[in-house]
């Protein structure tokens, strides 16, 4: 049952996009095409889970044991650049069809902070390793619900006729403050 | 020389003003100006950062090898980030725990690395001084602009440092909450988005 609030409370309520504000330069930068917010959400969904679970076990482990958990900052990148890049080429070698669909979101995802701030937020929670594991996997989705459904309201957007100094990112910042306020509805729920 | 200086200088303050015209770095931008104390205190840790950042690339921009270039100037980064986190941590604790995640977050901000291989890999350092503080301060106003906005139609104040309002509306001032709140934050910045535009555009 506190699994299931975890879920609930990552994808929804606290959703990492919309009430966290981590990772919104793919967020505007992706979803001007179905395509492409499909393809970042599964790129986020699947480096986010292994990144998770890496920086949870290397904080415990390594850097509480040895005491110099001033390096989380520093270690946490390196981890998730090196995964993006190991995960890259593992993906080229051994399943083709996968990388060529992600394609040039993999690499994107180093610099995404929703990835680093979901690895930093499970620290600061004090969760648990499977906790980390269900809240590292709920915010991945939580992510690409929020990127899936703003994707297909801006699609319909450029169709319409937008005043000039409104088009392009300032409508779709707008939008998005439309879609965060729905989701605000949620915070009952738990 | 001193031309040049001065215009790489400058167009971090409007021709390319970090979060209006490149639209990078939004995370911080949307999630900390709640206030303008916040926005300011993030706005000059990101621009310490950028600008020793942009210091170190450039002087090293001979022995830093091509290929593994990403991963150095991250580790350059992530050095500086860490400094910030400790000496906000020592001396303006209330800020750093305002800003929370957010100050290791200045690791991943584009805005940072962005400079870095756009221009302080090309440039000599006394350049990438002078480029990583225009678009340093560019973002600190850009932040503060937008603190201000959303602080004082959310809670009539705006704060400048130190908790205490420097201004605020009489007590019948009704608040927009929303404002402050994350929704507000998006509707804010499209809107000053589209302010830019339109001022840009004649």
């Amino acid at each position: 049952m506190e699994y299931f609030e975890i879920a609930i409370s990552c994808i929804f309520i606290n959703n990492i996009l919309l009430a966290q504000f981590l990772g919104n330069c793919p967020f505007l930068g992706t979803s001007k095409k179905m395509e492409t917010a499909v393809g970042m959400s599964m790129a986020v969904v699947f480096v986010l889970v292994m990144a998770g679970v890496i920086t949870w076990c290397l904080d415990t482990y390594l850097l509480k044991t040895l005491n110099v958990e001033y390096l989380r900052t520093l270690s946490f990148i390196l981890v998730i650049a090196s995964l993006v890049q190991f995960v890259e080429m593992f993906l080229k070698k051994s399943i083709p069809g996968l990388y060529a669909g992600l394609g040039i979101f993999l690499p994107l995802i180093t610099t995404n902070c929703a990835v680093m701030g979901a690895c930093l937020l499970n620290i600061s929670n004090e969760y648990s390793f499977t906790k980390a594991l269900v809240s590292s996997f709920a915010y991945a989705v939580g992510f690409g619900l929020a990127l899936i459904l703003f994707a297909g309201v801006r699609e319909r957007i450029n169709l319409g006729r937008i005043p000039k100094p409104l088009q392009d990112t300032s409508i779709g910042l707008i939008t998005a403050g439309i879609i965060a306020l729905t989701f605000t509805s949620f915070r009952g729920m738990v | 020389m001193a031309q040049s200086l001065a215009k790489e200088f400058t167009k971090g303050l409007w021709a390319e003003l970090p979060p209006f015209r490149l639209v990078l770095g939004l995370c911080p931008v949307l999630a900390v100006t709640k206030t303008v104390e916040n926005g300011i205190g993030m706005g000059v840790a990101t621009t310490f950062v950028l600008v020793f950042s942009n210091l170190l690339v450039s002087l090293l921009r001979n022995i830093i090898p091509p290929k593994v270039r990403i991963a150095c100037y991250i580790v350059i980064i992530a050095t500086f980030v860490t400094i910030v986190e400790l000496v906000m941590q020592a001396y303006t604790y209330p800020l750093f725990l305002k800003l929370g995640i957010f100050i290791p977050l200045i690791v991943v901000n584009c805005i940072v690395l962005g400079r870095a291989e756009a221009f302080a890999s090309k440039n000599n350092p006394v350049m990438a001084i002078a480029d990583g503080l225009g678009i340093g301060i560019g973002f600190t106003l850009s932040l503060a602009a937008l603190g201000a906005v959303r602080e004082f139609l959310g809670a009539g104040t705006i704060t400048i440092w130190g908790g205490n309002p420097v201004f605020a509306m009489p007590e019948s001032f009704q608040a927009f909450s929303f404002m402050v709140e994350a929704p507000g934050a998006f509707v804010a910045l499209g809107l000053m988005l589209a302010c830019m535009n339109l001022i840009g555009s004649k």
